[in-house]
């Protein structure tokens, strides 16, 4: 095994070598241990060369060990289930991982598009903008090139397999991270009776303590993690989220964390096809505090080839040693502006690793961990820099030279070190991402040169290394700190907790080193790499400088600073160092770009949660929809409902059975579902007075059994909705709204009576569902009716068009209407929808010697064009008045309604408003496209751009007319009959039509009062 | 994600709710008095200030009353809900009501 894993430490780490692991990478097989991510084992297998950088196509090694991994990208997994885009430090190893590179064709090892390396000098920052904008009709094939050029992984084109769930969950305090400082802090918060919530981004909490050789309270620091671990499990109010990465931080302490379930000893269970098993769980956290620890990210440092393979960041080396066992080089020189990455040369020589130099940018003597390292016989090289690393796929050596602390002059002479290793540390950024998110100020620390959050916006805190504390020590005693404000800000007793020790070395301060000096020019030497993933650079960073950018965000958004999947965790505060020099500014003043949720990227499906596939949306049915499926009639999604479209006979298509349904109607029979229809009980002593302020018509001279069309506007003079309204009372009212504006209108009618007119005593009922509707359309209706057994007169004299009856129809009780949508006879059943499926079966069969059509939206829709009747939302758009509509006469002239005064407003008064006109196409046969644009003669063949004077609404062949009709809003259009205009749709010639009336059928309304 | 507390509910969160704009915006008792400018300052115009902020919401998917709420348009943070005015009295919409605490 272990000549399998030639990187591999002989002892030591948190891994479980009794559990050997096989995985791929490209088709070729390796063997890792459990407790490895996917870049544990590369290393530990020699593989370090695992990628090709976005635009140049640099070949590229992992350089870190967490969230800050730009290069490691990869496509893990197979099919539908495969994760495009994830870095191979955050994944963990499991039996039978597969995994791909996501750059480099048609390998890592050789890629074609390296060549574009050499043209790097043209490929600076806005590259694309400048090379591709001319000629711009070219873009179309740049384009297409451009964009196989770039991009990572690919999406896979089946749906995701995995179940993901959503989980709400509330506590005192939500601790965000796991390490020294946020496992003091959850201890004290614990302790002292508050209900915890402790997410770490790991599988494993620790945080830093697993990855570093120092002692806390005398023992190993796992030691001390696993003693505070179990103790947290063992409090009843502690939830413990390993896998958990603290997402998004978002107003009134609403944070969102993304716990991965499919992972660890989970799928190593199963393997990974684990139907049903949740993949992902988002939790929704409301929390009282928030103790942020989630600490901090190392830097590294802008040199020329900063960005070769067996590049790495110190902290990134160190974890590889101390937690995974596996060695990254076996000849290192260690680069550092700060004391931490001593330790990373004492994790090197204690794994047998030749330290051929320490290079300290600061000049002096050094302090405790500089002895220390001297003490082991590193050598340590104070006051120089490493300037420029030789080999292309794997680090051979390192100039160095001597530092003079100006970043922009040219270095003169170097030496020059063999070395297989460079391990770099250019200081500590806290992770103060999600402080920011919360609105959270950040105040630049001159001293230990990081942003430091500053101002909190809301009930959280900051501790350890995310609040700018260094040392073991200080970490632990500021989590302490933290946890203990938290409890004394929820009023509990505090617990007694000492503080742990860790006994750490003194540290010296860090330098103010970003950039380091090149032989060459600035702008002429070798790449010097601020984002790896995106290949930007000190020199692409100066040319945006110097072509007039000066706002960090706008930088940013040029060189594409920060855009990668790690959003520059590992190099903006670099870029922004980088910035401020080249503006003559301080970085303060530079400022950082925003920080947003997400913290790390996240699967679409975690947000999705189990809203997918039936659950993303309700489903409404009626009480006849198991009718109407078994008749086989396709349905339309009307806001939630669903509507039969349409009742095709064997053979028949849309066209043919519409204009059968049509005909039924107007010449026999024929049957709709109406049930989606908004229905609302209104009653109380002041109903009248609220209707009349609410409808445009007299509500008031209504007599009791009486209907009527009533429309209602909003206060801006546009039609809302529509519907019939019954009198069934003194004060008691039936109104009826569109089906998509049911609950709108409930909504508007409560929000007048509870907000304006509370003084106004009248309650609202919703029946929407309570009962179903049968409409009963045609010459044949009244005859169907009576043969089914009605114990009233349904004759003209005795029930006229417009008014309603109770009744009993068939032995049943029901509310029957005399009103027409279609402007036939007509009536419609209201009846207690438990009982509506026996009333549709037995319409259709009495109304089988009638040859009764059951009839769908489809048909409704033709017959309602053919009378010029309005849909709200087709004919009007939010924008249209009912003068437009040329419904002058439901406009009460004795009363006020809502709306009214805006109708007298200066633009509703204008003659050009569009207004609801009739269109016949002028060969009697197009039927014109529902949207298309309207034209005049003149501009025909005229300049661009056409002067549009309206748009059909509707459009459809009449089988009862011969030909077909369309509805359009023309502007000044009820003056404009008889004239020609022409329709413009998207693809067709222009089509002339004529200006008619909107009513092309009956069109003094006889057939309906019959 | 907002949390609102609903003077007859308690807090919850803001998806249970919907916006109702500023509160305080009284419908004029004769419309028809009004200039057009004077109609479309009630019709169009809002305060939209930076900071405290009285304005309406309702309890949507809960017990659908509508109350007021007091919030400040930078920070997000809410000083509190009040209920709109009895029936009968000319406080709707919150113009003029009393913090319920």
């Amino acid at each position: 095994m272990a000549a399998a894993q030639p990187n591999r430490l002989p002892r030591g780490g948190r891994i479980d070598r009794s559990r050997p692991l096989k995985f791929s990478l490209d088709g070729k097989s390796y063997t890792g241990f459990a407790g490895d991510t996917l870049a544990s084992a590369l290393i530990a297998n020699g593989v370090l060369l695992v990628g090709r950088s976005f635009k140049l196509r640099r070949p590229r090694g992992i350089v870190g060990s967490g969230a800050e991994e730009p290069n490691a990208i990869m496509q893990v997994g197979e099919g539908a289930g495969a994760q495009p885009n994830l870095p191979a430090t955050r994944v963990e190893l499991r039996h039978g991982l597969v995994a791909h590179t996501t750059r480099g064709w048609p390998s890592v090892r050789f890629d074609i598009g390296a060549i574009s390396d050499s043209f790097g000098r043209i490929l600076g920052a806005g590259f694309y903008y400048k090379t591709f904008m001319y000629p711009r009709f070219l873009w179309k094939y740049y384009e297409r090139a451009i964009r196989l050029s770039t991009g990572f992984g690919h999406a896979p084109a089946a749906p995701d397999p995995d179940v993901y769930e959503h989980r709400n969950a509330h506590c005192d305090v939500l601790v965000a991270g796991g390490g020294p400082a946020g496992l003091v802090a959850a201890l004290a918060a614990a302790r002292s009776g508050a209900r915890v919530i402790l997410a770490d981004d790991g599988n494993e909490f620790g945080g830093s303590l697993l990855s570093c050789a120092e002692q806390v309270d005398g023992a190993p620091a796992a030691d001390w993690v696993a003693g505070v671990v179990a103790e947290l499990r063992g409090l009843p109010d502690c939830t413990l989220l390993p896998r958990g990465t603290v997402l998004g931080y978002h107003d009134h302490d609403f944070l969102t964390v993304a716990e991965r379930c499919d992972v660890g000893e989970a799928a190593d269970r199963q393997d990974h096809a684990r139907p049903g098993e949740t993949a992902e769980r988002l939790w929704r956290i409301r929390a009282k505090r928030v103790i942020l620890a989630q600490g901090g990210f190392e830097r590294s440092l802008a040199f020329c080839n900063n960005d070769r393979p067996g590049v790495m960041l110190a902290s990134a080396v160190s974890t590889y040693i101390n937690r995974f066992a596996a060695l990254p080089g076996r000849r290192a020189v260690v680069f550092t502006n700060n004391d931490s990455a001593y330790r990373t040369a004492l994790d090197l020589a204690g794994a047998r690793a030749a330290v051929e130099a320490i290079v300290d940018s600061r000049p002096g003597s050094g302090g405790e961990l500089a002895a220390r390292a001297q003490a082991q016989g590193i050598p340590v090289l104070h006051g120089r820099v490493v300037c420029d690393v030789t080999g292309k796929k794997r680090v051979r050596g390192v100039r160095i030279a001597e530092w003079g602390g100006d970043s922009w002059e040219t270095i003169k002479s170097t030496i020059y070190i063999d070395c297989d290793l460079l391990a770099v540390s250019g200081g500590w950024s806290p992770a103060v991402h999600l402080h920011a998110q919360a609105g959270g100020s950040l105040d630049w620390d001159e001293t230990r040169l990081c942003f430091l959050p500053a101002q909190a916006r809301q009930s959280h805190d900051s501790a350890g290394a995310g609040n700018g504390r260094q040392s073991l020590d200080e970490c632990l005693a500021d989590g302490l700190r933290a946890g203990a404000e938290a409890v004394a800000k929820l009023g509990l007793a505090p617990a007694a907790i000492e503080a742990p020790a860790a006994n750490s070395a003194g540290q010296l301060p860090i330098e103010a080193l970003w950039r380091v000096p090149a032989e060459r020019d600035a702008d002429r030497c070798p790449k010097q790499f601020i984002d790896f993933q995106n290949d930007a650079t000190v020199a692409d960073i100066r040319l945006a400088v110097r072509e007039g950018y000066r706002n960090v965000e706008h930088v940013k958004r040029y060189t594409a600073l920060g855009f990668g999947t790690d959003q520059g965790k590992l190099g903006n505060i670099n870029g922004m160092a980088v910035l401020a020099d080249a503006l003559g500014k301080t970085i303060p003043e530079v400022g950082t770009t925003t920080f947003r949720p997400v913290y790390t990227p996240v699967r679409f499906g975690t947000v999705a949660g189990e809203s997918v596939g039936g659950l993303y949306d309700p489903v409404r049915k009626t009480a006849l929809h198991e009718w109407h499926e078994a008749a086989g009639a396709p349905m339309e999604v009307v806001g939630q409902w669903h509507r039969p479209w349409y009742f095709p006979r064997e053979g028949e298509d849309l066209h043919g059975a519409v204009a059968r349904e049509c005909l039924a109607v107007r010449n026999s029979v024929g049957a709709m579902d109406a049930s989606t229809l908004g229905k609302i009980d209104a009653r109380g002593p002041d109903v009248v007075e609220f209707l009349e302020r609410i409808y445009t018509h007299n509500v008031g001279r209504m007599k009791v059994g009486r209907c009527a069309y009533g429309i209602m506007l909003g206060e801006d003079g546009m039609v809302m909705d529509d519907g019939v309204m019954a009198r069934l009372g003194e004060n008691h009212f039936y109104l009826t709204t569109t089906t998509g504006g049911a609950a709108n209108v409930l909504n508007w009618l409560e929000a007048w009576l509870q907000t304006e007119w509370p003084e106004l005593e009248v309650w609202l009922t919703s029946l929407t569902e309570h009962y179903s509707t049968i409409a009963v359309a045609g010459p044949n209706s009244r005859v169907l009716l009576e043969k089914l057994g009605c114990d009233i007169p349904l004759d003209k004299e005795n029930f006229p068009f417009l008014t309603v009856r109770n009744a009993k129809l068939a032995g049943m009780p029901v509310q029957l209407f005399r009103v027409s949508f279609s402007g036939e006879l007509a009536f419609e059943i209201n009846i207690a929808s438990q009982f509506a499926l026996d009333m549709w079966r037995m319409v259709m069969e009495a109304g089988r010697e009638f040859e009764i059509a059951p009839y769908g939206t489809e048909t409704m829709h033709v017959l309602r064009a053919e009378k010029g009747f309005i849909i709200v939302g087709q004919e009007t758009d939010g924008s249209v008045t009912p003068v437009d509509l040329g419904m002058n006469w439901l406009l009460s002239k004795e009363k006020d309604f809502l709306g009214k005064r805006s109708l007298a407003r200066p633009d509703c008064l204008q003659e050009d408003r569009k207004q609801l006109v009739g269109l016949l196409s002028a060969d009697r046969r197009t039927v014109l496209p529902e949207g298309a644009q309207l034209i005049e003669e003149a501009v025909r063949a005229g300049a661009t751009p056409v002067p549009m004077c309206g748009h059909v609404t509707s459009s459809y062949h009449s089988a009862c007319l011969g030909h077909p009709v369309a509805l359009a809003l023309v502007a000044g259009g009820r003056a404009r009959k008889g004239e020609t205009l022409f329709a413009v749709g998207p693809e067709r010639e222009p089509i002339a039509v004529e200006v008619v009336s909107p009513v092309f059928y009956d069109p003094k309304g006889e057939r309906q009062h019959v | 994600m907002l949390l609102i507390e609903c003077p007859w509910c308690g807090p919850r969160a803001e998806t249970e709710f919907s916006y109702g704009g500023e509160a305080g915006i009284v419908r004029p008792l004769d419309p028809d008095a009004l200039s057009d400018e004077e109609w479309a300052d009630y019709l169009f115009y809002r305060a939209n200030p930076r900071g405290a902020h009285r304005e309406l919401w309702n309890h949507a998917h809960g017990c659908r009353r509508w109350f007021g709420v007091e919030r400040d348009t930078v920070s997000y943070r809410i000083a509190g809900s009040f209920r709109l005015g009895p029936a009968g009295s000319e406080t709707g919409k919150g113009a003029n009501t009393e913090r319920d605490d």
